[in-house]
């Protein structure tokens, strides 16, 4: 019954989804007030038949309704009751349906909020009511989960053991915040283009701010999430692998970081007004392709449910249609808008124009390493694979430039700024970073001038945003978020280049009562007991960390074998101190109980995550302030204050 | 507007040396570090030299899988009309099965052997890499269902 009650329900939506398109559309024009009305309320209508739908699906996957296909084949009834749930989005039709709910979620907000008035919220909805129309169809017709099974099997297949995790559970959630998050800029942005007023053409940068600040805080902690479960999980100690699924989340994050860059330039003074329209339609665009990247089964990872050519060709079309309509709107009304204001060589628009530039090259850069091997595969079947080293050579540096660059804009003022006066109050970031690095190459071993000099970096971040924080001290909240976010880089680079430079690293075998040593550890093997977990079994090691002779920590990762699916796991222990990892994976089964065994000794690494956190936290800094302040003109931030008393 | 064209001007010339700076880069880049994939029956006919990276993929022969002293492992990987032996000193991944596919980066010795430094994992029990499928219908062992 729930089935078709879901199955009816997407189809008023689909239904819900045309009229909002249509009606918002015609509400462009002033007087067409009730198509405005009517476009409001169908937001508000998909939002429920959509979370109806996605109500009825995961009722399925918790009564665990084999009858639906969709659970069948994806749940089981010894799944815990969390992953019962996180099933609904474990799988390809489940995960569109989540991508709707959180695009119909968009909609009502943008129809709630009626930012950037009547007007442009209106033409924001219809195409918005496009996209989810075009979604909608894409799951009616090619991934409907409310199929039916007949006879209904006695048990389910299961989930992937491999998704079968906490921090996995909340992955696809935040990474569709955040990639759908860029429809809400994406639809602000056309909305612009098609009301066509150059009045419009600042205000919807400032309408679609929030947005942009809530899908780039949930990319970010998407990616991260991501991250921090391909550390634990696949047992390889690593955390950023370059592999397509994960390029194609980063992508959308470097191009939405240079849009609230650069539509902060628009807002404040109009500059970088068609570039910012550009990045917006970008943005969005990206996580398209990421999504079809992802879903078509093109590259071979745990994201590839099921490989089924329809389903890449409609997304393959629903993209062309999206990306191309708005360029080709982009196209048209672009070169009526005028001109943004003039600013001087040295100013914080300078900065900002530099932040996209290496923003937009970085995104090139992780765009052609990921597409490359497919089109050639796709021409003439040549199967190359891009690694980690051609990032290093093309990502990193262009990435560290923009580190270097970072601090500056701050301290610039809007439209002309003081490069010395910037230069000379930075003065005690460049000694935090003097100290940082030499602090890295007198005291830790083994001695890196990468280290150091990424170190000096990351003190240059940091410094130059705790001056920042006090240069605003008594300003509102908001005023300290690009600092934090800075300050997160800051972090998070730290992490990155403890983890990559002073990584130490144990493979051996060992046999109980042995003991082995990785970096400063010393950890005794008592052997390996087999567990019974509710939908596994598993080879429990037992491993106790030596302090001198006396044990002071029990570490016990596992080899998991998943009953439904025979499929093997292993499941890392991890001790952290805060500061250093201790990384155990359990390995292969040798004769005489002994076993291999993988260690790391990470220093740092938790700094990666935290880094991120504190990137996201500055977001929401910036949000809150945002929405306090529902008529920003009200009080002008420090930057304007410094530009009026020019 | 004279000043204003001019500073136009500068503007898109500035944009297009950056853009081929980038492009160079990711040019030099993609040329540096990319690599192929290669099967079995591509490594007997000479297709790959000693010491150039490469991704080896094909089944991992059954009873081919010896383990060392250490954390050496030492399997055979074959498509069925050629078979490439392969060291690897590392800990195999979970899912790692004699007769399942597999893929390995790592270079040829000058001794004819397969010196891994990563083997991949696959993620799922039914599921079969791409190209390790590609190389076993080229070889003409692959069997539709046969999973």
């Amino acid at each position: 019954m729930t089935g078709e009650l879901g199955q009816l329900a997407l189809c008023f939506a689909l239904a819900l989804s045309l009229v909002m398109s249509v009606a918002g559309l015609f509400g462009i024009k002033e007087d067409r007030v009730a198509a405005r009305g009517v476009a409001v309320s169908s937001a508000f209508g998909l939002f429920v038949f959509v979370a109806l739908a996605f109500g009825a699906l995961t009722y399925g996957f918790i009564v665990s309704d084999f009858s639906i296909l969709d659970v069948a084949s994806n749940s089981n009834t010894l799944k815990p009751l969390v992953y019962k749930i996180s099933g609904v989005w474990g799988n390809h039709e489940g995960s569109m349906l989540l991508w709707v709910l959180v695009l119909s979620i968009y909609a009502a907000l943008v129809a709630g909020l009626q930012r950037g008035g009547a007007r442009l919220t209106s033409a924001a909805l219809g195409v918005q009511g496009l996209l989810a129309a075009a979604f909608l169809l894409f799951i009616l017709f090619t991934s409907n989960p409310f199929l039916r099974l007949d006879p209904a099997p006695f048990e389910g297949a299961g989930l992937n053991p491999l998704l079968q995790d906490p921090g996995l559970a909340m992955h696809p959630p935040m990474l569709y915040a955040g990639y759908v998050g860029l429809s809400a800029s994406f639809s602000y942005a056309a909305a612009a283009l098609l009301v066509g007023e150059p009045a419009q053409t600042n205000a919807w940068a400032r309408a679609a701010r929030p947005f942009m600040l809530v899908a780039w805080m949930a990319l970010t902690c998407g990616i991260a999430l991501g991250s921090w479960w391909a550390y634990y999980v696949l047992g390889w100690g690593g955390f950023w692998g370059w592999d397509p699924v994960e390029n194609a989340s980063l992508m959308p994050w470097l191009v939405a970081t240079a849009l609230l860059h650069s539509a902060l330039a628009t807002e404040k003074s109009g500059a970088f007004r068609t570039w910012s329209l550009l990045l917006a339609i970008a943005g969005f665009s990206l996580s398209l392709i990421g999504t079809f990247l992802v879903r078509s089964g093109l590259t071979s990872s745990v994201h590839a449910f099921a490989s089924d050519p329809t389903r890449g060709f409609f997304i393959l079309v629903l993209i062309a249609l999206a990306i191309g309509g708005a360029l080709a709107l982009f196209a048209w009304r672009a070169p009526t808008l005028q001109g943004g204001t003039a600013f001087q060589p040295v100013s914080r628009e300078t900065t900002l124009l530099l932040n996209n530039v290496f923003l937009v090259a970085a995104c090139a850069c992780v765009f052609v390493g990921t597409l490359y091997p497919m089109v050639l595969d796709a021409t003439n079947g040549t199967k190359i694979s891009v690694g980690p080293p051609y990032y290093m050579l093309t990502f990193a540096p262009i990435f560290f430039a923009l580190l270097l660059l970072v601090p500056f804009g701050p301290q610039l003022n809007w439209r002309r700024g003081d490069l010395k006066a910037a230069w000379q109050s930075l003065y005690p970031a460049l000694g935090l970073a003097a100290i940082a690095a030499v602090v890295v190459l007198a005291v830790v071993t083994p001695r890196s001038l990468a280290g150091a000099g990424a170190f000096a970096v990351a003190g240059w971040l940091i410094g130059a945003s705790i001056l920042d924080i006090r240069k605003r001290r008594g300003a509102r909240a908001s005023a300290f978020a690009a600092a934090l976010a800075h300050a997160g880089l800051g972090i998070t680079l730290m992490g990155v280049t403890g983890t990559t430079v002073w990584r130490s690293e144990a493979l051996t075998v060992v046999a109980p009562g042995q003991t082995m040593t990785v970096g400063p550890y010393t950890l005794r093997f008592d052997g390996v007991t087999r567990v019974k977990g509710p939908n596994y079994i598993a080879d429990r090691g037992r491993f106790v960390i030596m302090d001198g002779g006396k044990a002071t920590t029990v570490m016990q990762p596992e080899h998991r074998l998943y009953l439904a699916q025979g499929q093997d796991i292993t499941d890392t222990a991890i001790h952290t101190t805060g500061f250093r990892d201790l990384y155990l994976a359990l390995g292969d089964d040798r004769d005489g109980g002994r076993f291999a065994v993988r260690a790391y000794v990470s220093p740092l690494a938790p700094l990666i995550w935290l880094g991120a956190l504190v990137m996201a936290l500055g977001g929401a800094l910036s949000l809150w302030g945002r929405l306090r302040l529902s008529e920003p003109e009200t009080k002008p931030a420090t930057p304007a204050v410094a530009l009026a008393a020019e | 507007m004279n000043a204003r064209k001019q500073r136009r001007l500068a503007f898109a010339a500035a944009l297009v040396a950056v853009g081929a700076i980038v492009a160079g880069v990711i040019i030099y880049g993609l040329g540096e570090n990319t690599m192929y994939f290669r099967s079995p029956t591509d490594v007997a006919g000479n297709m790959v030299h000693p010491g150039v990276a490469f991704r080896l993929g094909g089944l991992v022969e059954k009873g081919s899988l010896h383990h060392g002293e250490g954390a050496e492992v030492r399997f055979r990987v074959t498509d069925g009309r050629s078979t490439v032996p392969a060291d690897f000193n590392g800990v195999l991944p979970a899912l790692f099965r004699e007769g399942q596919g597999v893929i390995a980066t790592g270079s040829m010795n000058g001794s004819g052997t397969f010196v891994a430094t990563e083997v991949l994992a696959k993620h799922d029990e039914k599921y079969m890499p791409p190209e390790v499928v590609q190389a076993l219908k080229k070889s003409g062992r692959w069997q539709e269902g046969s999973q």
